[in-house]
């Protein structure tokens, strides 16, 4: 992914385009022109996945600053919070749905991040979007829901930029700071503003038994969304101090220069 | 680990001419008028594999030496727990490997690895199979604060739920009395950490489906009569099957050896299905808990079913690959655990 590999790829281009024209002839060359365009395939592919990637991460930051925006001129124009949830509920439920693709693009592995971390963290974003504010109307205007929206919101923009630069190597390091800084702030108020959101909605819960499945049926088996959901609140505890130290480590590894040593298990 | 003593797990044999003082040059001697082994004498480092301190220096050490074990002062560190290797990142030596025929040249390094505190297979799995037995007894009992009070120490009206329960008991009951008498296990011990991994997987999974199976509000499997007596013919079958192979594979190995040989078809017509796949074992594990599923039409039980076959497919595909590499005649017809599909 570095010099090397670009001096090589120059060469199989040349190797290639000799090939074309019938140069090449013994067979020990032959096997070194075989590996020389199978780099060149992987140029190619290299080339379109970035250029994939950077319109992606364009995409995505231009979303989320859009719901910025909406959500600033609603609050200058209406000066409270309430009603702000409607306006923005499609641009929020379009955004947060189509980081989706980032689970698949760990997966093919044009990304060098762990699916099942990038999945965990999607998962849980589409969870609180989908199953919490989009099917619980009454605590739509909720204090708590736009504390994380608002907090989403600037991790984003934050978080698509910096991978927007980074992939056009041109990264300032005024966002290169806010990336590994501002989620020392942003996540705990950002767990906050969920947790609240989901206790909000537990009443609402319990008495309307939405999503759950009594016995007696034919599948033998029960599910109780309110205890599910509560179950949920308590996974935050293990959860969220792992990510929070890994995120740290990263900025101290990104930002310092140092090295920390992994607990290899 | 600051002392180190060092001691082979078999008796030296006395050295066949005046020892080279002082210095640690291997020295090759030619047999003498009698028929005598060379002796080749070998220079030994044992190195840790992180931090590759050197842990033990031996010079002089003879060639019918097998890979030895380091033994500290420190109780902790018994050989169970212990991994020599070639190289830092490889596969661990077995305790069979005999020092001249490794790789080696007259000057061996060896990389030493804390395995972790080990624990024995024979406890895992009794401790594993014993917990969905006593577990599955509970919930069919109906001991107080499962269910509502009124229903302590009932029993069910449907005569499925105690088909269930004696399929179930009879299922852990056989895997018990299997690890007693009838396995032969390659490996002595597995880390500590795994027992409570297994112990949480099998005894999570059998408080879920027991408390379903055993509830009041239980319905019973909708084609009734018919559904039960299929699902219990399958059940069956599939568990004389696993059985079967499970004795054909204990006969493969002599006691106390560990040998490794291709499985082959047996006079059981429930060995036959080695002609298909490699791992019928589990195929046949699949097919009881597909036939349990059936017959108490239970979605926790089938998502057990499933997470069970998840995992032994990646068992069997693992066995394939290493049969493959390890015969060169392995027989091709064989798939892992699905014949033809998997």
């Amino acid at each position: 992914m570095t010099n090397p590999r670009r001096q090589l790829c120059w060469r199989s281009v040349f190797v290639t385009f000799a090939v074309c024209t019938g140069t090449m002839a013994s067979g020990e060359e032959d096997r070194t022109v075989e590996e020389k365009e199978t780099n060149n395939k992987k140029r190619t592919k290299g080339a379109i996945a970035t250029a994939w990637l950077t319109f992606y991460n364009i995409a995505m930051t231009a979303g989320w600053l859009v719901l910025a925006v909406v959500m600033v001129r609603y609050y200058l124009q209406k000066g409270t919070h309430k009603g702000l949830y409607k306006n923005i509920a499609r641009t929020l439920k379009f955004s947060q749905t189509f980081a989706l693709l980032e689970v698949g693009h760990c997966a093919i592995g044009i990304v060098r991040t762990s699916v099942i971390v990038t999945g965990v963290q999607v998962c849980s974003r589409i969870f609180m979007v989908w199953f919490i504010t989009n099917s619980i109307r009454q605590i739509q205007n909720e204090e708590s829901v736009i504390l994380f929206v608002v907090v989403w919101t600037i991790t984003e923009i934050t978080r698509y930029s910096f991978y927007t630069f980074n992939l056009l190597n041109h990264l300032p390091y005024f966002i290169k700071w806010a990336r590994y800084n501002m989620f020392i702030v942003m996540y705990p108020l950002g767990v906050i503003g969920e947790l609240l959101t989901i206790h909000a909605a537990l009443p609402y819960v319990r008495r309307s038994g939405m999503y759950s499945l009594r016995l007696p049926n034919k599948y033998n088996v029960s599910f109780d969304y309110y205890y599910f959901l509560i179950i949920v609140m308590l996974s935050y505890i293990p959860l969220f101090p792992q990510l929070y130290f890994h995120m740290l480590r990263q900025r101290r590894r990104v930002l310092h220069g140092e090295i920390v040593v992994e607990k290899d298990e | 680990m600051d002392t180190l003593a060092l001691e082979a797990t078999q008796p030296k044999k006395a050295q066949n001419g005046a020892p080279v003082p002082g210095t640690s040059t291997p020295a090759k001697r030619k047999p003498a008028k009698k028929i005598k082994k060379a002796v080749v004498f070998f220079e030994v480092e044992i190195l840790d594999a992180k931090t590759k301190d050197k842990l033990c220096f031996l010079d002089k050490y003879c060639d019918s030496f097998l890979v030895f074990h380091v033994f500290v002062s420190d109780p902790q560190w018994y050989p169970a727990r212990q991994s020599i290797r070639l190289d830092p990142k490889g596969k661990s030596l077995k305790d069979e490997d005999v020092l001249q025929y490794l790789p080696v040249g007259t000057t061996a390094t060896f990389y030493f690895r804390d395995l972790g505190a080990q624990i024995s297979w024979v406890t895992v799995f009794l401790t594993e199979y014993a917990g969905p037995l006593l577990i599955y007894l509970m919930f069919y009992f109906r001991v107080p604060f499962i269910y509502a009070s009124k229903y302590d120490f009932t029993t069910s009206k449907h005569w499925v739920v105690h088909l269930a329960c004696m399929c179930h008991s009879f299922h852990y009951v056989k895997r018990l009395l299997e690890t007693l008498f009838v396995h032969r296990f390659s490996h002595g011990t597995m880390p500590l950490r795994n027992i409570f991994k297994n112990c949480t997987y099998y005894w999570g999974f059998a408080a879920w489906m027991a408390y379903y199976i055993n509830h009041p509000l239980y319905t019973p499997p909708i084609y009734g009569e018919q559904q039960i007596r299929l699902a219990l013919i399958v059940f069956l079958f599939c568990q004389i099957g696993n059985f079967s192979i499970h004795i054909a594979l204990r006969n493969l190995r002599p006691p106390g050896s560990k040998t490794r040989k291709i499985p082959y078809p047996t006079k059981n017509p429930f060995t036959w299905i080695f002609l298909l796949v490699s791992c019928p074992n589990y195929t046949y594990e699949l097919g009881s808990w597909l036939g349990f599923t059936l017959m108490t039409q239970c979605l926790p039980v089938a998502a057990f079913t499933l997470v069970g076959f998840i995992q032994m497919t990646v068992w069997a595909k693992g066995k394939h690959r290493s049969y493959l590499k390890e015969f060169r005649d392995y027989p091709t017809l064989r798939s892992p655990i699905l014949p033809f599909i998997l």
